[in-house]
């Protein structure tokens, strides 16, 4: 072989050129036959654990709409993308989507921090984004839509009933950041309306896998109820050593992430049961729409499947609301995408119907308080019905006051 | 009184753990000098491998028993097959390593999914005062003893511990005397790599087992070895208590996030007096 340095290189070029051609030439090709639509989340690293279930609903979502006809005519294309857990990624990824796959619309972020890596990107990039996942409430962006379950919905319904059904005195341990403190302040607001004290409150790093001094000063504070605010797999320790240390049976715990990373699947039976938390969707509920999505679930992803999480259906939820909008919209184009968004739409979920409120871009939901089981499931003990985002409701109107990307934070 | 019990307890408790997780690296990475990015993950084996032994019908026990044996089956595969081949190249060590960490991640979530059935943490738990304390605990520190007396001893006391610190000091001599180095360098690293299965054989009834398990320690151990310094064996344990110390005392006063935040400030000082680790000054030993 008689080859010189150029000759590889000149080879190399031909080559690199022709598949960028090729490359090229496909996507414009594709374009015009179907819809890119972007999905960022996190298949690895330590928050898959919520984002697994998350990426499959996803897929399934897309599909359903595809399968239903698509939008305006013409099938999703999904471009998912994997970010590892890392909140820079997110937001280099999001510029991505938008900016070099174009993207109709965006979905994703998990935690707290990830959405507001991801929110000023799309505020640049003018690109509207659903953020589908349980959090703390009081976003209020012209472009965003948060589909997931705030405060006032959770702990609003949550807190008077622990109170009244194991006493005043509460201890809190929230996660050691955004979600996790704003959270914590919105515990202060409902439990001050129930009558209630806060004892201590704690917020733990995401990596603390060793609770044994939390344990012991709540051994000494004695609370009525612990309120868990807990995130992510190192956290799941905490029951387990709570209940190894037989506090367990004694202080009740009550959680609003409790299970979206399935951690009652990840602990025993023994260690769980009995832990009480709030959510708009439990795999166990009774309805017919539910019954069929879980049949349907279990067939495309195995009767293994080890528990279909609230945030799976919230990403459900949020991907059949952006459909239902363009295709009433009939037009992609973003204000008019918008401005359907915001006629106040309702979609039959899983959950039971859920109501997109136009003014705050929230979703009014039907929650159930549950019990963690014996069998890694939950028991459904009572239901609240329509519950509205008032957290963000009552400091948000996007239809007065349009020109708004900020998030609202309690205040006492 | 009953607090101040279980307070000391605590502490011991924490240092314990900390020797435990660390001792498999202060092998590793202390005496062979590997810095091994995946020793995270065979922490996490060692997890999964108690998580396997209970969920086909063993009990934890056997399952403890058994991650010492499987990981360190497994360390002897990834020395054979990479580590061997990137002796003293300190630089290709850590990029393989990193490596072959998110590789055992992948593979592990691949076969048994980012969520997996957990272990409940076993025996009961005895009342001290107002407080109580997992008898689960007791066996922790019991483990970190026994494998300190182990590691010591087979170092110490035994004629592969004798030519194992040969050579490390000088694998050129020791094979003029009619010893493979390589043989010794693979029984070393597969005992770093048990020691690492036993630690987390044993927190994983303490915690939740998910493939990204060791991350939570791996940042801490690190510290520990390089504070410890040259002597490992002792050093490690030193440097395990003084930072194990800081970090219980420092929770208990105030919370883990200042723990952790006085543990790291501390180690940070420590090395900027002592560039050696604390054991920089001491007379050369194991």
């Amino acid at each position: 072989m008689d080859m010189t340095r150029r000759d590889v290189l000149r080879s190399l070029c031909v080559a690199m050129g022709t598949t960028a051609g090729v490359a090229l030439g496909s996507r414009r090709a594709s374009a015009q036959a179907d819809i890119p639509v972007g999905s960022l989340l996190d298949g690895t690293g330590p928050i898959n654990i919520y984002g697994r279930p998350m990426i499959d609903s996803t897929r399934f979502a897309v599909d359903d709409v595809n399968a239903s006809g698509g939008v305006l005519g013409k099938k999703l294309r999904l471009v998912q993308i994997d970010a590892q857990s890392d909140n820079q990624l997110y937001a280099q990824y999001a510029t991505k989507l938008l900016v070099e796959d174009k993207v109709a619309i965006l979905m994703g972020g998990i935690t707290s921090a990830s959405r507001e890596a991801v929110r000023p990107v799309v505020d640049k990039y003018k690109q509207v984004y659903f953020y589908n996942e349980q959090y703390e409430g009081g976003v209020c962006d012209k472009l965003v839509f948060c589909t997931g379950v705030t405060p006032a919905q959770q702990l609003g319904t949550l807190i008077p009933w622990a109170a009244k059904e194991y006493g005043k005195k509460f201890y809190t341990l929230a996660a050691d950041y955004n979600y996790g403190h704003i959270s914590a302040d919105w515990v202060k607001v409902f439990l001050q309306k129930a009558g209630g004290t806060l004892l201590n409150q704690e917020f733990i790093p995401l990596d603390v896998v060793n609770f044994d001094s939390v344990i012991k000063r709540i051994e000494g504070a004695k609370p009525d109820v612990v309120m868990s605010l807990l995130v992510g797999g190192n956290h799941i320790a905490f029951y387990r050593q709570f209940a190894a240390t037989g506090l367990k049976g004694k202080i009740p715990i009550v959680s609003a992430t409790f299970g979206l990373g399935n951690e009652q699947v990840v602990l025993a039976p023994e260690e769980a049961e009995g832990l009480v938390v709030i959510y708009p969707y439990f795999q166990e509920l009774e309805n017919a729409t539910n019954k069929e999505w879980v049949q349907r679930w279990r067939k495309r992803f195995g009767n293994d499947y080890a528990y279909i999480t609230d945030s799976a259906c919230t990403v459900w939820n949020g991907w059949h609301l952006w459909a239902m909008a363009v295709n009433k919209a009939g037009s992609l184009e973003r204000d008019a995408v918008i401005k359907a968004l915001e006629s106040g739409l309702t979609f039959k979920s899983p959950e039971g119907e859920v109501k997109l409120d136009p003014a705050s871009h929230h979703v009014v939901h039907t929650v159930h308080l549950a019990k963690v089981n014996k069998t890694r499931g939950f028991s459904i003990i009572k239901t609240f019905p329509n519950v509205p985002p008032t957290d963000t409701m009552q400091v948000c109107d996007l239809i007065k006051n349009p020109n708004q990307a900020t998030q609202y934070t309690p205040k006492f | 009184m009953d607090l101040l019990a279980v307070t000391a307890f605590g502490i011991v408790y924490g240092v314990a753990t900390l020797v435990l997780l660390a001792l498999g690296l202060a092998v590793i990475f202390g005496m062979m000098g590997v810095i091994n990015l995946a020793q995270a993950e065979f922490l996490m084996l060692g997890a999964y491998t108690v998580l396997l032994a209970s969920s086909h019908g063993a009990s934890v026990w056997v399952g403890i028993a058994l991650a010492p044996i499987v990981v360190g089956l497994v360390g002897i595969v990834i020395e054979r097959t990479i580590i061997q081949f990137l002796y003293g190249r300190m630089l290709d060590t850590m990029l393989a390593t990193w490596g072959l960490s998110l590789a055992l991640v992948g593979i592990v979530t691949l076969l048994f999914g980012p969520t997996t059935e957990g272990i409940a943490t076993p025996l009961g738990y005895m009342a001290i005062g107002r407080y109580s304390i997992a008898h689960y605990q007791l066996f922790v520190v019991a483990v970190a003893l026994g494998s300190l007396a182990l590691t010591w001893g087979l170092f110490n006391r035994t004629r592969f511990g004798l030519v194992a610190r040969a050579t490390m000091q000088n694998a050129g001599m020791v094979a003029g005397l009619g010893v493979n180095p390589s043989r010794i360098y693979m029984g070393t690293f597969a005992f770093g790599s048990a020691l690492a299965g036993l630690g987390g054989a044993v927190m994983a009834p303490l915690t939740g087992v998910v493939p990204t398990f060791g991350l939570a320690f791996i940042a801490k151990i690190f510290i520990t070895v390089i504070v410890g310094g040259p002597v490992i064996l002792l050093g490690t344990t030193t440097a395990g208590g003084v930072l194990g110390l800081v970090e219980s005392a420092v929770s208990y006063a105030s919370t883990p996030i200042y723990g952790q935040v006085a543990m790291l400030v501390f180690a940070i000082v420590l090395l900027r007096l002592l560039p050696q680790g604390l054991s920089g000054f001491w007379r050369r030993g194991v």
